[in-house]
């Protein structure tokens, strides 16, 4: 049926605009008042009528009657001709079409940008609906500070402790890795590489940057763990198969790209001149870079780590495949941790009962996630608008 | 004075030379994972791009197959019994089902389709390739344990020893004991023409073993040359394949029957539990229909939204709300998106689980800001002397942007939009929370049937027990990555190609 009315509606419209536009045609005599807009902007503005008013209808009845009913293509027919035959007969020499459709495109636009917000609001209202069903079972002080994780147990406990204390542990590696790697990444190629060697670099981080989370995970669960796990066994370590260290390396490494990209710009975008007055003070280049670049370019830097710290505590195949799943209260990271994410993923894989509060839980977490990474990307973005320097 | 100044010179000048090294050693370190990354994917996936079967004469027997229904035979068992016929000293049960565990339960499929396209084969004797199983391709690819053999080098005499279980072997009658003349160890195995041994252990200068597959006669001379020992580096307990099950292996293969293909299977069959059988045919097409319906859906909203923002908003507290929001939109963690697609358009608005319509709807969603942001870039980057052009001649604001300055931006947003299709391609997250993680062994039919897409039959793949799925799952990397790596291409051409300095 969805088929049939998305057809019917573009048929619908194709014929209003045929129609529009030989009517106005029509319109044009010798001697007679010049048309104020072109033909085929009538025919745009009836062919908008019909499509506009089909899928008004059309979706009104899929509301109320499902969208399997077979009222729904008729419902669209009916819809595009009720709205398209006044504008047909409206069209007359100095009937301002054009003007009429434009401001129809810009009510279109207008829309079409609102579905940005209209998510934001969609995903705050159903992760707080659910939110607020969880918290009638569960009190949010429990939630918040309970340190206990086990939503499968009898009595289910829902404490965000570990959770937030494993989350923290592997994105704290996550970041000791890729901030090190990312930043002096950034100023080798922004600074040292000659345009040569920067064309080859670039693509390889821009590879490293588009590879699939879950190819990495893969990576971290087969490759990374076990390697981890030998060589501290070797040294005589006690390591968990799933410890926060594999994902944590395997995640800083998915972030360098993140922070030297964000970085070479900020680099980039430092003037000139400030590296000039440098070295002609006598400074080397190094010097240059640690006493005059990187304190200019500071609050674009923290800003990207900021970014980064968002995005490691946001990812989740890496943690899925590579981290654990049962939630330990512990800070070493040869132990294994859960996060957030890993168990937002595993409460809502399978089968789900919107009632109980172990799903809800889920949306809870995804609550905590959302402002978390809400308020991580608000703080970057003030830091840039509030300490950037004006140079030119 | 001077030499206070030069050391400290040399001082700067070595702490200048070390920035430098750590800054290239950064580099250097990530372009290594990512290599390291790269081959490990690679040498784990290439084994699954290959299959390994055995040519098999098979008697295509009447009594198995229904002429009306050609398809519904029982091809299986004919393939089987040839199979066994090709053992006929295997006769005990347990033996005989290790033998029909060699090959694999889609075994049958060749000769099905042979005969389904040529029904005159019934009742002759055709010559089919039959897919081994996935453990005895696995072992055949040398992955579950090495294997050395050796060919005997003095005579080996096997006598059976009367009231107790067991072998004794003993070499020629020389002064040497056995072990030193047969240079066999506990552990190995004796192949032979009509049976094999396991070496057990010493006794008295004997050689004791015991029967992997018993020879008919008690006592047997075999010359030098006759015999080989085999040893395996994994015992027979840590593997899946059974000293017996290899001997048999090693015996086709010597014998030339074992034959390797390409594994066409992988990209034309949907999942499956067998790990031989199991392909990404399913999962791709899945992917196809997801990423299609978020295209369609993102592309226009994307564009539209960046045409509004750009050129046509004006500067007020909504438009920097609306401007703010996308900014965030783009940071928010794909798995929110996943909680929205499940509590929005499956519990809400009731639309099926695990179709690719709400994996698109998701997606389209997800891809949206990134896609704006590209788009603004790319209309931004027209010159403002278009539109005043535009405008001069007297034309509507609406006919500059969208007949001048949008057509010159095109190829930008297309960039745009290509990066923004392969982070669709390769997002796993959000579909895990609409369920596109079922198990699906039929290729998706429609934009409502249940699918799967790639990375998510990655994920599934890559949380199964067996050794053969390790190497699918890299294997379906590999194709995933392919796909990614053309769409980038795909990218940098257009942004080449069509870049425009002002």
């Amino acid at each position: 049926m969805f088929l049939w009315t998305v057809l019917l509606i573009v048929l619908m419209s194709a014929i209003a605009y045929v129609a529009g536009r030989s009517r106005a045609a029509g319109l044009v005599v010798a001697d007679g008042p010049r048309l104020h807009s072109l033909p085929s902007y009538h025919g745009l503005l009836v062919a908008a009528g019909a499509m506009l008013g089909g899928l008004a209808l059309a979706i009104l009845s899929a509301l109320v009657l499902g969208t399997q009913s077979v009222v729904t293509p008729a419902a669209a027919v009916i819809g595009a001709a009720i709205a398209a035959v006044p504008l047909y007969s409206r069209s007359a020499a100095d009937f301002r079409a054009r003007n009429a459709f434009e401001r129809v495109v810009l009510v279109v636009l207008v829309a079409c940008s609102a579905v940005a917000v209209l998510t934001t609001i969609g995903i705050v209202f159903s992760v707080l609906f659910e939110t607020m069903i969880f918290f009638r079972s569960v009190s949010p002080i429990e939630f918040l500070f309970g340190s206990h994780w086990s939503p499968t147990g009898t009595p289910a406990s829902f404490g965000l402790i570990p959770l937030l204390v494993g989350t923290l542990l592997i994105t704290v590696i996550a970041i000791a890795v890729a901030g090190p790697l990312g930043l002096l990444s950034a100023i080798y190629m922004a600074e040292y590489a000659s345009p040569r060697l920067r064309n080859v670099l670039k693509p390889v981080l821009e590879i490293l940057a588009g590879i699939p989370t879950v190819v990495l995970g893969f990576f971290a669960a087969l490759t990374v763990a076990p390697l981890i796990r030998r060589t501290g066994e070797a040294i005589g370590l006690d390591v968990a198969s799933e410890s926060a260290l594999a994902a944590g390396l395997v995640m800083g490494m998915m972030i360098v790209p993140l922070i030297s990209s964000l970085s070479d710009d900020i680099i980039n975008a430092v003037p000139q001149s400030l590296r000039d007055g440098s070295y002609a003070m006598g400074a080397t280049k190094s010097e240059t870079i640690k006493r005059v670049v990187l304190p200019a370019a500071l609050p674009g830097i923290v800003s990207a780590f900021m970014l980064a710290i968002s995005r490691a505590v946001g990812e989740t195949m890496i943690v899925v495949m590579a981290a654990g799943l049962a939630a330990n209260l512990s800070i070493n990271p040869l132990d294994a941790v859960t996060t957030i994410t890993v168990q937002i993923a595993t409460l809502l894989v399978g089968d789900q009962e919107f009632d109980s509060p172990k799903t809800l839980s889920a949306f809870a977490l995804g609550f905590v996630l959302f402002f978390f990474t809400l308020a991580l990307n608000y703080i970057a973005l003030r830091i840039v608008q509030k300490y950037r320097e004006q140079y030119d | 004075m001077t030499e206070v100044r030069d050391e400290l010179v040399k001082k700067r000048y070595a702490s200048e030379r070390r920035f430098r090294f750590y800054g290239a050693a950064a580099l250097a370190l990530t372009a290594l994972f990512l290599a390291i990354l790269l081959v490990d994917i690679v040498a784990r996936g290439l084994p699954a791009f290959t299959e390994k079967t055995v040519a098999l004469d098979v008697k295509v027997d009447p009594a198995e197959i229904d002429p009306a229904q050609l398809a519904g035979g029982n091809y299986d068992k004919l393939v089987k019994d040839a199979f066994r016929a090709e053992f006929p000293q295997v006769t005990g049960r347990a033996e005989r089902k290790a033998l029909g565990a060699l090959l694999s339960t889609g075994g049958g499929d060749a000769l099905r389709q042979m005969v389904v396209a040529d029904p005159a084969l019934i009742g002759k004797t055709v010559s089919v390739p039959v897919l081994l199983g996935a453990d005895a391709g696995i072992y055949l690819q040398g992955m579950l344990t090495d294997l050395t053999t050796v060919a005997g080098k003095a005579t080996l005499n096997i006598a059976r020893l009367e009231g107790e279980e067991g072998y004794v072997l003993s070499g020629d009658t020389s002064g040497e004991s056995a072990e030193q003349q047969l240079g066999l160890t506990a552990g190995q195995v004796v192949r032979f023409k009509g049976g094999a041994l396991r070496v057990t252990g010493m006794q008295n200068g004997y050689v004791r073993a015991e029967a992997i597959l018993p020879p008919e006669l008690p006592v047997i001379t075999l010359p030098a040359g006759q015999w080989d020992s085999l040893t395996f580096s994994v015992p027979e307990s840590n593997r899946r394949i059974s000293d017996a099950q290899a001997v048999w292996l090693e015996d086709l293969k010597s014998e030339g029957r074992i034959q390797t293909s390409f594994a066409w299977r992988f990209f034309e069959s949907g999942d499956s539990r067998e790990p031989e059988l199991a392909g990404i045919r399913g999962a791709l097409v899945g992917s196809l229909l997801t990423v299609a319906v978020a295209l369609a859906l993102a592309l226009p909203l994307g564009i539209a939204a960046a045409v509004y923002l750009e050129e046509f908003a004006p500067k007020n507290k909504l438009t920097d709300l609306i401007e703010v929001n996308i900014n965030n939109l783009a940071a928010v963690p794909s798995i929110i998106f996943g909680l929205l697609g499940l509590a929005v358009f499956l519990n809400f608005f009731g639309l099926p689980r695990s179709a690719p319509v709400v994996g698109g709807l998701v997606l389209a969603l997800l891809v949206l800001p990134t896609i704006i942001i590209a788009s603004r870039a790319a209309l931004k980057a027209v010159p403002p002397s278009i539109t005043e052009a535009a405008l001069g001649v007297g034309a509507s604001k609406q006919q500059a942007v969208f007949q001048h300055v949008l057509p010159l931006a095109l190829p930008g947003i297309m960039t745009g939009t290509i990066l923004g299709l392969a982070r669709a391609f390769g997002e796993t997250a959000p579909l895990l929370m609409i369920g596109m993680i079922a198990f699906i062994a039929d290729i998706p039919q429609g934009f409502t049937s249940a699918a799967t897409v790639l990375p998510v039959q990655v994920f599934l793949w890559s949380d199964l027990p067996e050794i053969a799925f390790k190497s699918k799952t890299a294997a379906a990397i590999m194709v995933l990555l392919v796909v990614l790596f053309a769409l980038n291409a795909v990218a940098i051409y257009l942004r080449k190609r069509f870049d425009r300095r002002w």
